[in-house]
C-alpha cells in the first residue's frame, strides 16, 4: 500500500513536469484545451440535434441518453487524461525511448502513462461533466443511486484504462497499430454513448461479456434511472461495474506484463 | 567461508539471437535466425574503465541492452553487481547510470534544474547527497550558469554534459556511455574526458563506453574489448591492440614547395600530391621525433596527424600487419 502511494507520487511528479513544460507554450495549451472540448463536444451536439427530430432513441428520452453520454464521456476523459499516453508505445519503441525508460527505477507502465501527460483532455471532461450535470437533474436521487453514480465514474475510468492498456499492447507486435488500437478504445467509447437498445442483441452481449464497456454507463445508468433492463438481463448486473472494472484491469495488467516480457525477449 | 570473487560485471558464454522475417516471394515469408552476440565472455572489475568498441552492427548495443536489463539473453549468463539485469531491472537501475549519446533524457522545454530535481525524486536520492553531487558535477562540467536555461537552448556539448550529470546524480556504481563524444568539438570532448577520469578516480565509478573515437579510449581506458560479428576478438590494452592490428597513424605534411617523397626514419611516405605528403607511422610510436625530423630536413608549411579509425584497426586485426 505504501508502495502504491510512492508510485502515485512519482506519477504526479512526472506528470506535473509535463504540465509545466506545456505551460511554456501557454497560448497553444489553452487553444488545445478549448479545441478538445469543442471537438469532443460535437458528439453531444449530435445527440441534441438527433432529438430535435425524435422524441426518443431506442426507448430512451433526451435526458436519459444525455446521462449515458455524460457518464461514458467522463470515464473516457479520466482514463484518457491519466493514461492516454500509453497509446504511444509503438513510437517509444521506434525512437528507443522505451529502452531509456527501462533503465529507470520505476515500473515501465507508470513511465509510459505519465509520459507527455497533458491536461488538454480536460476539455472532454469539462463538456461531458456539463452534459452529465444537466441530465442528473432529471434523476430521482437516493443515497444508493449516488453511491452507484460515484462507483460508475470510477469504474468507467478503470474500464477504459484497461482497454487502453490492453489494446496498446498490440503495438509491441506491430509498431504502427495506434489506429487499430483506437478502433477498440475510442470505438468502444462511441458505442456507449447511445442506449444499447438500438444495437442488435449480440452486440449488447459482447459489450457485456467480451469487451465489457456496457458497465461503463449502461448498467449503472439503468439503476440511476430506475428502469428495468430492456433486454431482460438480470438487474444485479447494474451493481457489477466495479467487478467488471477489476477484471478488466487485471486482464490488462497481465497482457501488459506478457507484452513487456515479449519485448525484452525478442527485441525490437 | 570466503566468497568466490565474481567481477562487478560478469558475462559468461553470452548469446543473443534475433528472429528476422524475410520476404520470400509475394506473400510467403520465411524467418531467419540472426546471431547478434555469441560466445561472449568477459569480466569487469569495480573501478575499471573499459572501452567497448566495434563496427556498426557488431553487437555493441545488444550487449549493453543485456547488461542493463532491456534485453534477455538467449543463453549464457550476465550478472551485474550480483544482480540478474532483466529480473532485477528496477533494483539494478538504481545502481547504474546510462547515457545514450544520441538521445537526451532531459526535459526539452524546461530548465536543466527541473530535470535534475525530478531525478532526485525518481531515484529517491537523499536530498543532501543530491545537492552535494549536483554542485560538484556542475562545477566540474562548468554548467552552473546554465542551470536555469531551457534544455532546447543548450548546445549539443552542453546537453551531453547535462545528460551525464543526470546519469550520475544517484551515485551509480557503473556508468554506461554510448558514444559520449559524438558530434562534440575538440574542447568539449577534452573537458568531458577529463571529467570522466576525475569521476573514476574520485569515486571509483566503473565505466563502460562504446565509441567510434579511438582518442576517447586513449584518454580514458586501460582496457579495450573489441567486438566483431557478435563476439570479442580482442580484450586487452590499447597498445596491444595497435600492435596486433599493426595500425598506423598518418602525418600529413604540407611543404612550402613540391618535393620528392620525404625520407625520414620511422615513417613511410604513402602518397604525394603536389606539396602535400602523407606519411604513415606506427600508432604506438610518438609523433614528436618524427615531426622534428621532418621539420629539420624540409621547409614545412603545416602539419596534421590523423588517428587510425576503429574500423581500420579492426580490419587490420584480421588481415594481419601490413606489408
Amino acid at each position: 500500500m505504501a508502495d502504491a502511494l510512492v508510485l502515485t507520487r512519482r506519477y504526479v511528479d512526472i506528470a506535473s513536469l509535463w504540465v509545466r513544460a506545456a505551460w511554456v507554450y501557454r497560448t497553444s495549451f489553452v487553444t488545445l484545451v478549448v479545441a478538445n472540448g469543442l471537438l469532443t463536444g460535437l458528439d453531444a451536439v449530435a445527440i441534441f440535434i438527433m432529438f430535435s427530430q425524435l422524441d426518443q432513441l431506442g426507448g430512451f428520452s433526451l435526458h436519459e441518453v444525455a446521462l449515458l453520454y455524460g457518464a461514458s464521456s467522463i470515464g473516457l476523459g479520466i482514463a484518457d487524461t491519466l493514461i492516454g499516453s500509453v497509446e504511444r508505445i509503438g513510437e517509444h519503441i521506434r525512437t528507443g525511448r522505451l529502452d531509456q525508460m527501462l533503465t529507470k527505477p520505476l515500473p515501465l507502465l507508470l513511465q509510459v502513462c505519465a509520459d507527455q501527460f497533458t491536461l488538454r483532455r480536460l476539455g472532454r471532461i469539462t463538456q461531458a461533466s456539463i452534459v452529465f450535470a444537466w441530465a442528473a437533474t432529471y434523476v430521482d436521487w437516493t443515497p444508493a443511486r449516488a453511491g452507484v453514480a460515484v462507483l460508475m465514474v470510477l469504474s468507467g475510468g478503470a474500464l477504459f484504462f484497461g482497454l487502453f492498456v490492453m489494446f496498446s499492447c498490440i503495438q509491441f507486435v506491430t509498431k504502427d497499430a495506434t489506429e487499430f488500437s483506437n478502433a477498440f478504445t475510442y470505438g468502444g467509447a462511441t458505442l456507449t454513448q447511445y442506449p444499447l437498445t438500438i444495437f442488435p442483441r449480440e452486440l449488447m452481449r459482447s459489450l457485456t461479456f467480451v469487451v465489457p464497456v456496457a458497465f461503463v454507463n449502461w448498467y449503472p445508468c439503468l439503476y440511476l434511472l430506475g428502469r428495468d433492463d430492456p433486454w431482460g438481463m438480470p438487474s444485479w448486473l447494474q451493481f457489477c461495474s466495479p467487478l467488471a472494472a477489476g477484471a478488466m484491469v487485471g486482464v490488462a495488467l497481465l497482457v501488459w506484463r506478457t507484452s513487456v516480457r515479449h519485448y525484452t525477449s525478442t527485441g525490437s | 567461508m570466503p566468497l568466490i570473487d565474481v567481477p562487478l560485471i560478469d558475462v559468461q558464454s553470452l548469446e543473443r539471437t534475433f528472429v528476422r522475417r524475410k520476404r520470400a516471394g509475394a506473400v510467403r515469408r520465411t524467418t531467419e535466425t540472426v546471431r547478434a552476440v555469441h560466445d561472449l565472455s568477459f569480466g569487469i572489475e569495480a573501478g575499471e574503465m573499459v572501452g567497448y568498441i566495434g563496427p556498426n552492427g557488431a553487437g555493441k548495443s545488444t550487449t549493453i541492452k543485456m547488461l542493463t536489463g532491456i534485453l534477455v539473453p538467449t543463453s549464457g549468463r550476465v550478472t551485474v553487481a550480483g544482480l540478474e539485469p532483466q529480473r532485477d531491472r528496477v533494483e539494478l537501475a538504481r545502481r547504474i547510470g546510462v547515457v545514450f549519446g544520441q538521445r537526451t533524457t532531459l526535459w526539452w522545454d524546461l530548465p536543466l534544474r527541473d530535470s535534475f530535481d525530478l531525478l532526485q525524486k525518481i531515484y529517491r536520492t537523499d536530498p543532501a547527497r543530491h545537492r552535494e553531487n549536483l554542485d560538484r558535477f556542475l562545477e566540474l562540467l562548468d554548467l552552473h550558469e546554465l542551470l536555469d536555461t531551457p534544455v532546447r537552448q543548450l548546445s549539443l556539448g552542453q546537453r551531453m554534459r547535462g545528460d551525464i550529470v543526470a546519469a550520475l546524480l544517484h551515485d551509480p556504481e557503473i556508468l554506461y556511455l554510448d558514444e559520449p563524444t559524438i558530434g562534440l568539438d575538440v574542447v568539449s570532448k577534452g573537458r568531458l574526458r577529463e571529467f570522466l577520469r576525475a569521476l573514476n578516480k574520485e569515486r571509483g565509478t566503473t565505466l563502460l563506453l562504446t565509441t567510434h573515437d579511438l582518442q576517447d579510449i586513449e584518454a580514458l581506458c586501460d582496457r579495450v574489448i573489441v567486438i566483431d560479428h557478435g563476439t570479442a576478438v580482442y580484450d586487452g590494452d590499447l597498445a596491444g591492440l595497435h600492435q596486433r592490428g599493426g595500425s598506423t597513424r598518418t602525418l600529413v605534411v604540407d611543404l612550402v614547395d613540391e618535393a620528392p617523397p620525404i625520407d625520414v626514419p620511422g615513417a613511410t611516405t604513402r602518397r604525394v600530391e603536389g606539396p602535400r605528403q602523407w606519411l604513415s607511422f606506427p600508432a604506438d610510436a610518438s609523433a614528436a621525433p618524427l615531426v622534428a625530423a621532418v621539420a629539420a630536413a624540409y621547409d614545412v608549411a603545416d602539419l596534421s596527424i590523423q588517428e587510425p579509425a576503429i574500423e581500420d584497426v579492426i580490419r587490420e586485426l584480421y588481415s594481419g600487419p601490413p606489408r
